[in-house]
């Protein structure tokens, strides 16, 4: 069952994430700029730190609750947050409700999930843009991470977007819908195993000849470029926002 | 890999996965066997939109018949012993031995025949045998082969499947009197057939498991494609079924929709080649048939499981193993590695709680939280919420209202605990977490090379020259002063 969506909004909050916070920032500010050229004015508050995710998965509920309950209170006005991570927007949107269960922000929880946007979602769903391609011919082969898939199910519009682009051929990996192994502390956790999947992620992605990577999630950036770095071998890769950005201005 | 030890779950775990990791040919055997399973699967759902109201059907049935299942136990067991079968409780494993024992004791009988059935591997039910004098014969050729290289099964749907041809013809070559060695995998079939037909006839007491016991009726159902199950329920005189307390369904109408769910989703067949209802003994007029059947029905656990809302949707589970063949953890270490009868993520889920956390909690760690396994899940166990929820557990030392999985909090480790607390303190103070991203931002040249394990395998990520708090807010400020400037022109 599709969402329902909202008519554009005057303005939106918008959550950066704490990964591109401190290493892709660039990413962060071109999904700034690419709402506001579609006429949407970006509140970005300052008190925003983590989504809590990283605490919540390795089963540190507390911690996570404590973390998020900051979150909920800078995106406390009734505004559309949008979250250029399908990844912590799932935790916003599908976890938050679960982890204020039973308390006193429960309410305000449900709220926020109600309201909180995965940017590529909003960029096609709200927004509604059309995107005019500058850039030049480009082979790019997309990371939808699990999140996008499964938890928001946004994995098409990150795909119908780079469609919009005329000079872009997408190119399909092998088993695109596995996992490439980040899982936030599951790569520190069991770097073994983690290892042996972004191997394979990395194997899959090569054989593709793809000249870019592009994906809507920095964790699983973080984890396919540094291997790949590793590794020596080389496929730029970029956050989805900034390769949209830099080749429609 | 020889029997399941609950003991070493959590010891030998780091262990085991890396030297899983490091077996090429078993990794390159699973790797076929799940892409091959999961195109199967594929193949049988071709329309989305019929698979998803089939798995809320699906899902709805078992929900109903666990909201009821105190009552559904009781009317099966009613009807069980209106039919002639009788039935026992076992609350753990070594009741549930002890009563199988005792019905072979009773027959002066020395010789049992299994059909496939996860629970008596569950109970270690084969050693137990063996340590009193009880021989017994794994029938599904899958679980003849690891029985036969005495390990246990990697899959619950396919015990074997960590194995092939060459190693299975190597292996019938060593283990089977007077076989040669072939590849030939007819050749291969034959061979086992061959033996296990002897041991039907000689067999006492058979062994199976059930796969819905329908409390309307009394009726045991047992799904399986080999025949094996039905010989093994059929030809010796006596026949115990082994039946995990969760598998009561109400009436026969639920088993249709399930059935589909499981075999599809299981090995990608419309149907199995035998679905085998068994309601009373032979009766007067009947030619064969076993003159007694028992069940006996297992809790070890379950009904502590049960006894948690959320924890109770792994009870839903109709043990089809497609969770495992999607599962991109279990698909490169395979059932081993996991050191427990449930492998893969539903194992992650069971194991922990039958054996509690400070046993088997270990193995929740191996799993990346795709939630690949939850979208195959024929009846929708949110099995990357379930083993999240045991990992909370595992590090939780307060108490709760309900008691939850044993073991809770003993796999608290002080140090990542006071990470967490430092983490959090960070997270929530935003003139602190501002000063860390300022002094990172500014220092990213110190920034290390080497983090603990990512960069074994990845290099480092690199801070940025800004962080986004700072150029967003140097964007709304020159955005203001721009708007400003306008007004004034």
């Amino acid at each position: 069952m599709q969402r329902a969506y909202p008519e554009k909004p005057e303005q939106v909050y918008f959550f950066g994430t704490c990964l591109i916070d401190l290493f892709y920032p660039e990413a962060g500010m071109a999904g700034i700029q690419l709402l506001e050229r579609e006429g949407v004015k970006v509140i970005y508050p300052q008190q925003q730190s983590c989504c809590g995710q990283p605490a919540y998965n390795s089963g540190y509920d507390n911690e996570a609750r404590k973390v998020a309950a900051a979150q909920i209170a800078c995106l406390n006005e009734d505004l559309p947050v949008v979250v250029p991570s399908a990844s912590c927007a799932d935790m916003l949107r599908h976890h938050y409700p679960d982890l204020f269960a039973a308390t006193p922000l429960h309410k305000q929880a449900l709220n926020l999930a109600a309201r909180t946007y995965e940017l590529t979602e909003f960029l096609v769903h709200v927004c509604k843009v059309q995107l005019v391609d500058h850039g030049p011919a480009a082979t790019v082969a997309i990371h939808n991470s699990c999140s996008a898939q499964r938890g928001m199910k946004t994995a098409q519009d990150a795909i119908s977007l780079l469609r919009q682009m005329r000079n872009v051929a997408i190119v399909q990996q092998e088993r695109a819908s596995e996992c490439c192994g980040f899982g936030g502390t599951f790569a520190v956790k069991a770097p073994d195993i983690s290892n042996a999947m972004v191997q394979d992620k990395c194997d899959n992605l090569l054989a593709t000849g793809a000249n870019d990577l592009v994906s809507g999630d920095c964790g699983c950036l973080m984890n396919i470029s540094g291997a790949l770095e590793k590794r020596k071998d080389k496929i730029p890769a970029q956050h989805i926002a900034s390769f949209i950005w830099e080749r429609t201005q | 890999m020889s029997r399941f030890e609950p003991a070493t779950v959590n010891l030998e775990f780091d262990k085991r996965v890396s030297d899983a990791l490091q077996d090429q040919e078993l990794r390159a055997n699973f790797r076929g066997a799940m892409d091959f399973l999961v195109g199967k699967r594929a193949a049988m759902f071709p329309d989305k939109e019929d698979l998803e109201a089939l798995r809320a059907q699906g899902e709805a049935i078992r929900n109903r018949c666990l909201s009821q299942l105190p009552e559904l136990l009781e009317q099966f067991e009613q009807r069980c012993t209106e039919n002639g079968i009788q039935v026992h409780w076992a609350e753990t494993a070594q009741e549930a031995n002890a009563i199988i024992l005792e019905i072979m004791h009773k027959h002066d009988a020395t010789r049992m025949v299994k059909g496939k059935s996860m629970a008596s591997e569950e109970i270690g039910l084969n050693h137990f045998l063996a340590d009193h004098g009880v021989e017994c014969l794994e029938t599904d050729m899958g679980e003849y082969i690891v029985q036969l290289a005495d390990e246990t099964p990697s899959h619950i749907i396919m015990p074997a499947i960590h194995k092939n041809k060459q190693q299975i013809a190597r292996l019938f070559n060593q283990k089977i009197e007077g076989v040669e060695y072939s590849e030939d995998v007819d050749r291969l079939i034959g061979i086992g057939r061959d033996v296990l037909r002897q041991k039907f006839f000689e067999a006492d007491v058979g062994l199976s498991g059930v796969n819905f016991a329908v409390a309307e009726t009394g009726t045991l159902c047992l799904v399986e494609n080999e025949g094996n199950g039905r010989m093994t329920t059929t030809i010796p005189p006596v026949h115990i079924a082994l039946c995990g307390i969760e598998k009561v369904v109400e009436s026969l109408q639920d088993i249709p929709p399930l059935l589909r769910l499981l075999t599809r989703s299981a090995t990608g067949q419309a149907i199995t080649t035998y679905f085998n209802m068994i309601s009373s003994p032979r009766k007067p007029d009947e030619k064969d048939g076993p003159r007694e059947v028992h069940v006996v029905l297992l809790d070890n656990g379950r009904s502590r499981i049960y006894a948690d809302k959320q924890l109770q949707e792994t009870l839903r589970c109709i043990r089809c193993g497609a969770c495992m063949n999607h599962c991109p953890v279990y698909t490169r270490i395979g059932g081993h590695a996991y050191g427990t009868t449930y492998p893969g993520p539903i194992g992650q889920v069971v194991s922990p709680q039958i054996w509690g956390l400070h046993t088997a909690g270990a193995i929740t760690k191996a799993c990346s939280l795709n939630g690949a396994c939850g979208e195959a899940c024929p009846v929708k166990i949110p099995l990357a919420d379930l083993i999240r929820r045991l990992r909370y557990e595992s590090n939780n030392s307060e108490p709760t209202p309900v008691p939850g999985p044993r073991g809770q909090g003993s796999l608290r480790k002080r140090p990542e605990a006071i990470t967490w607390k430092l983490w959090a303190l960070l997270s929530r103070k935003p003139g602190l977490y501002k000063l860390v991203l300022f002094l990172a931002t500014r220092l990213r040249a110190l920034a290390p090379k080497h983090i603990g394990p990512w960069t074994r395998y990845r290099s480092a990520p690199r801070p940025a020259a800004r962080s986004l708090h700072e150029l967003a807010a140097q964007r709304s400020q020159s955005n203001a002063s721009s708007q400003e400037h306008g007004r004034h022109e």
